[in-house]
């Protein structure tokens, strides 16, 4: 059996999505920004697939909609553009959390070496952050709140619909990486009183590469790339317009789906942690049930997730991991060690995130091979040999 | 997978020599659960000959094939013979690991020493200090420069 069990990194592309890319490719070839039948054939479209964006967003004009190469440069775009606005009126601190995925983490930092205050909220042993955290960390010269909509890796869900209420109140503004929320829950940029919202199409089974940044209108963006006029002459280059249209097929369709996909999707990922949970020694990340329906994490004492990742492909089961091993550095994932994980726990991670094709039969055999796995890797364990012969005590 | 080579993948699903080892006459372990992995080796020697050779291993893929592999390397040789075994070694005879992993085989090497270093002070066998592992993992994870 196959199950492919990392949808939080990236999804197959819908046959929708793809039938809207090659029609994409053979119809609206044009360069929208010529000005003859073929560019503004494709200009059409362009504009239309924008319209069609922000109306799910529940975005007030197609204008507020800006497309980008994805999540990272969207990320990266809202956070520099929000800065240099608060800079120009003296406002120079900046709040964030502790488990941001790292386009808006690493931007943060650059802003820190230039001067910036960043304060990064804890998300505490649930992996959520409150309205409150937000509101007792605002001060005058506050520029930005940026908090993501949902984690990555644990999946929490934050109060983002209260936490852009803060801000609003307060007149700062406030952004959120919504990759992992869009068209998974529902997201609404005027419901929530977001100001700037990232999204990533390649997260709901539309194509890699290609993105929106949404910013409310009246908010200064900066430029990341400098060029033509296109997006308004915030963001130059001629536009992906393969992509652009296939993330608006994909948008559409997820978010029509999503009630029906949401109540399966439930089933099966509780199922999921009923049955890791039985694993002795494991623990569920992350808050029980504020958490997007198709994604769960697991850690496993006394193993190391990258061994676990091996051995669970060899067994057709594809997944992922936080362990210091597949994050590339000698630390576990700051996600795991934000809910104040010891590293020896954290580095025995183990992410599944399932989607609407994920069937019943895959959910067993998940539930067959991981704990098979976990237990033979468990006896080959100094780690494990010491934690049952009493030696070290049981973390979790 | 391409991540690993044919070799490291099969030292991985099918490693030699795992488990513990009763009444062993050394027994080494190196590394740190903090930074995600410990070896421990075991070995049973007779007249200065590694007769037999098992380990445990936490840690990710390459910590497993390495340590399997680094045994097989070890059984029938003489203990002088096995304090020459390099992680270089290990690399080569697994077809070659990632630059990230590189690590994983220094401490193979490391945790092979400090089961002879126990055989060692155990039998009250005189030896040059120099030559074993400090116990500070820092210093081979800094081999993951190279
Ligand atoms: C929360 C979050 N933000 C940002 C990104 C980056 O998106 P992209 O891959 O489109 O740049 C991802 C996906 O990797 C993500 O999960």
């Amino acid at each position: 059996m196959y199950v492919y069990a990392d949808n939080a990194a990236t999804t197959k592309m819908s046959p929708t999505a793809i039938q809207a890319m090659t029609d994409a490719i053979e119809q609206y070839w044009g360069n929208p920004s010529s000005l003859h039948t073929t560019g503004q054939t494709a200009k059409e479209a362009l504009e239309a697939a924008r319209a069609e964006i922000a109306q799910l967003l529940g975005a007030e004009s197609p204008r507020e909609i800006y497309f980008t190469s994805g999540g990272s440069e969207a990320d990266n775009q809202a956070i520099l553009s929000a800065a240099q606005f608060g800079a120009r009126k003296g406002k120079k601190h900046i709040i964030s959390t502790k488990f941001e995925h790292h386009a808006v983490l690493h931007t943060l930092q650059k802003l820190q070496k230039q001067g910036y205050e960043v304060e990064l909220l804890d998300v505490h042993e649930t992996g959520i952050v409150t309205p409150e955290q937000v509101k007792n960390a605002l001060r005058p010269d506050t520029a930005l709140v940026t908090v993501m909509y949902a984690n990555n890796e644990i999946g929490t869900v934050q109060p983002i619909r209260e936490i852009g209420a803060v801000c609003r109140e307060a007149g700062v503004l406030f952004h959120t990486d919504a990759v992992q929320a869009v068209c998974h829950i529902p997201v609404s940029v005027r419901e929530d009183n977001i100001d700037m919202l990232s999204l990533s199409a390649h997260k709901f089974h539309g194509p890699k590469g290609i993105g929106v940044l949404y910013a409310r209108k009246g908010i200064l963006l900066r430029n990341l790339i400098e060029g033509g006029a296109q997006e308004r002459g915030k963001r130059a280059g001629t536009e992906n317009m393969p992509a652009i249209l296939s993330m608006a097929v994909a948008m559409r369709e997820e978010m029509a789906q999503m009630d029906a996909v949401t109540a399966k999707l439930t089933t099966m990922r509780d199922r999921l942690i009923e049955g890791l949970t039985k694993i002795p020694h494991s623990r569920l990340n992350g808050d029980r049930n504020q958490r997007v329906p198709a994604t769960v994490n697991f850690c496993f004492e006394g193993i190391e997730g990258e061994a676990l990742l091996l051995m669970l492909d060899a067994e057709g089961i594809q997944a992922s991991s936080g362990s210091a091993c597949t994050s590339g550095s000698l630390d576990p994932s700051h996600v795991l060690l934000a809910l104040g994980l010891p590293h020896e726990v954290a580095h025995g991670s183990l992410r599944l995130s399932i989607d609407a094709e994920t069937t019943d039969d895959e959910i067993t055999h998940i539930l067959t091979v991981v704990p098979r796995v976990v237990s033979y890797l468990r006896n080959m364990s100094p780690v494990w040999e010491a934690l049952e012969n009493g030696e070290k005590e049981h973390l979790i | 997978m391409a991540l690993y080579s044919e070799k490291v993948m099969d030292h991985f699903k099918n490693p030699r020599n795992v488990g513990k080892m009763e009444n062993a006459d050394g027994v080494g372990e190196v590394g740190n659960a903090k930074c995600g992995d410990i070896m421990k080796m075991y070995l049973k020697i007779e007249d200065g000959v590694i007769v037999d050779a098992k380990f445990n291993t936490f840690g990710c893929g390459s910590a497993i094939a390495t340590s399997s592999m680094a045994t097989e390397m070890i059984i029938g040789k003489t203990v002088d013979e096995a304090l020459t075994l390099s992680n270089k070694a290990v690399v080569e005879a697994l077809d070659g690991l990632p630059a990230n992993k590189i690590h994983c085989s220094v401490l193979a090497e490391e945790a092979v020493k400090a089961a002879i270093k126990d055989y060692y002070d155990k039998n009250g066998i005189a030896y040059d200090r120099e030559l074993f592992c400090d116990g500070n993992c820092a210093h081979c994870h800094a081999h993951d420069d190279e």
